[in-house]
């Protein structure tokens, strides 16, 4: 399946993805409405170090750790590979969130639920926000298995 | 004290418009813009701000602009704002001013003044996208004498040349005024598109000897990385004499930006400046400089052409002949309009002649001589379009060489301030954290982009003018008409007036 991948070495931690990621997810078609004044709470994280930057977002893991512990059956991988989370199916119990070896999963902004990338695909964008506006390609979305 | 001088450029931010991601800021080298935490929102501080664009095109919300901030002296055609700020700028520091790119100031632009004619009625444009347009160009001697052997043969053995896929190349920039990506995009753009990228005066990075068959190596008076394999990866050797910029002096990259690859690259100390001397120490004549093409040729085996660079100059036309004769196989000026990564503003500024005017006289002077044919001739300086491509092979051009147009297509934003060092773009620094901001998968993509728009864009004009190969352009200059130019610029460029016919 396509996936999105990250090349560090063109990762310049502008942390633009995080801003696109959060606007696509917003359900607004404008970006100033969506996120002026608001704490975004994106699905995709640039981890920084010292002049080392890497996205960091959901992998979906052909064996998903994070759909196996999951309590309430809120987590599934769908049939053309996507991790996907029920919202009304989560109970907020985190284990997901603890399980990930990748810190790819997160509380949402409300803290009740759990939220991951789910690839744009339950939004209106189709495709991945965050490959669409990576000033330098450094996030990528092709096939790759 | 040192006198404030009020920046001639403002970042405007829309404030309603800004969500405060602070991509500006993270993206700034200069540290412009910053995030104040007491007020929740992003100011910025204008007189660090060198107008590179790179946080008004990476603004997601599209909040920031930079515009002139309008501040003003009193009115004075003699003493304008700039030369005036320069004075106190040289108040200040008591230093030599220094610039970047090339000469910006308000002198004619020929290439604008000369119009292009076309085909109506009496003889047939043609259609570029239904019949064939030749755009190869093949660079060196050629032979006009028929010779045969003993038994009646032809000999046709010819001078080693540059096959070109278009009569566009990509001119000089050192491994080190420019950075390793920037490099690779010209290396890798060149080798798509079938035509030359030059190494500059910085050597080869032995990482790019794989793009040897599309290199063009330089051999300039520091002699920096010059040995044999440099010589031999190449697919022709360049002796640089001059550079349009600058013409009459020589360089200096500071050490700062002589990092181990780019030291490893010159074959020189790291961290030490590297000065490349005004003129070459051993040629100070043709005599001389003949010398120098016969050492290189009898070097590589007389398999690479030989290209000698020499800056548009009051005398051009002399030098070149002087060239036509040393033996060399392609001669390169370089217009005063030529970028450059860095020149002291005074030379930058004032030294120099138009490359129009430098090539007509020059090709004007090798054909009344009659060793046009010794030579190809390759301008720079200023190669804007499509359309200066072809005004200048009118003119008699073999071929273009461009460089600041190729940077614009990599993302430079034409700030000029290349001699920081601290390029927000990737492209004139040596910092790896700016360095790997231009990624050489997009931008030797847009490079291919640009010379193939170009290259349709010839065959266009080409077509219109009843004219379906290069060679048939080349010195035609009865396709050319000027406008507003007085008799003496008419003549130079052999050209007649616009509504005069044939």
């Amino acid at each position: 399946m396509k996936r999105i991948y990250v090349e560090e070495k063109w990762c310049l931690g502008c942390h633009l993805c995080e801003y696109e990621c959060a606007f696509a997810n917003s359900g607004m078609t404008d970006m100033v409405k969506a996120l002026k004044g608001k704490t975004i709470h994106p699905k995709i994280r640039v981890e920084d170090g010292k002049n080392v930057h890497f996205a960091v977002n959901c992998r979906h893991c052909k064996d998903a750790i994070c759909v196996n512990s999951c309590i309430a059956g809120a987590l599934s991988r769908s049939e053309s590979g996507v991790v996907e989370i029920d919202r009304n199916k989560c109970v907020g119990c985190f284990t997901c969130v603890l399980v990930c070896p990748y810190g790819a999963v997160m509380p949402d902004g409300d803290g009740h639920v759990a939220q991951k990338c789910e690839l744009c695909t339950k939004n209106l964008c189709g495709e991945p926000n965050c490959v669409a506006h990576c000033p330098n390609r450094a996030i990528v979305y092709e096939e790759r298995d | 004290m040192n006198t404030f001088i009020y920046p001639e450029y403002e970042v405007v931010r829309n404030q309603d418009n800004c969500i405060a991601c602070r991509v500006c800021e993270r993206q700034c080298a200069n540290r412009v813009h910053r995030y104040d935490e007491e007020n929740k929102k992003m100011i910025a501080d204008s007189t660090l701000c060198v107008n590179c664009h790179r946080c008004v095109c990476l603004c997601p919300t599209h909040a920031l602009k930079i515009v002139r901030s309008g501040d003003t002296y009193r009115e004075n055609a003699n003493w304008d704002m700039q030369t005036v700020n320069e004075v106190f700028r040289q108040a200040n520091s008591g230093g030599v001013l220094l610039s970047a790119m090339g000469n910006p100031k308000n002198f004619p632009v020929y290439w604008d003044k000369i119009l292009l004619n076309a085909s109506q009625v009496t003889n047939p444009s043609i259609d570029p996208l239904r019949e064939p347009m030749e755009t190869t160009v093949y660079l060196g001697k050629r032979k006009c004498e028929v010779v045969r052997d003993q038994n009646g043969k032809l000999v046709d053995t010819m001078s080693p040349s540059l096959k070109l896929n278009l009569p566009v190349m990509f001119s000089a920039m050192s491994y080190g005024s420019i950075s390793y990506n920037a490099h690779e995009s010209l290396a890798r753009a060149a080798k798509a598109l079938g035509t030359y990228y030059n190494t500059g005066e910085g050597g080869l990075h032995k990482d790019f000897y794989q793009y040897g068959e599309n290199t063009i190596v330089q051999v300039a008076s520091g002699r920096f990385g010059v040995f044999k394999d440099y010589l031999e990866a190449g697919a022709a050797i360049e002796i640089k004499m001059g550079q349009g910029a600058k013409p009459g002096i020589g360089g200096h990259l500071p050490g700062a930006k002589i990092t181990e690859d780019v030291s490893a690259t010159r074959m020189i100390p790291q961290g030490v400046d590297a000065i490349s001397p005004a003129p070459h120490h051993d040629i100070y004549s043709i005599e001389d400089l003949r010398q120098l093409i016969y050492s290189l040729k009898e070097a590589t085996g007389y398999q690479k052409p030989v290209i000698v660079k020499v800056a548009a100059v009051h005398n051009c036309a002399a030098i070149a002949s002087g060239i036509a004769r040393s033996g060399a196989d392609i001669i390169a000026i370089d217009g005063f309009r030529g970028g450059t990564g860095a020149a002291p503003t005074r030379i930058r500024d004032n030294v120099g002649i138009p490359i129009e005017l430098a090539l007509a006289s020059v090709d004007q002077r090798l054909r009344e001589e009659g060793i046009r044919d010794n030579v190809s001739i390759v301008v720079g300086g200023s190669i804007r379009s499509a359309a200066d491509v072809v005004k200048a092979v009118a003119l008699g051009a073999d071929a273009c060489y461009i460089a600041t147009a190729a940077v614009l297509a990599m993302g430079c934003h034409l700030c000029r301030t290349c001699n920081t060092g601290k390029c927000n773009w990737g492209i004139a620094t040596q910092d790896p954290e700016l360095v790997k901001r231009l990624n050489p998968n997009i931008a030797s993509q847009r490079l291919v982009n640009l010379l193939t728009a170009w290259n349709h864009e010839i065959q266009e004009i080409m077509g219109g003018m009843g004219i379906n190969s290069i060679e048939a352009l080349r010195g035609n200059r009865l396709m050319l008409r000027g406008v507003g130019l007085n008799e003496t610029e008419l003549k130079i460029l052999g050209i007649r007036y616009a509504g005069e016919s044939l």
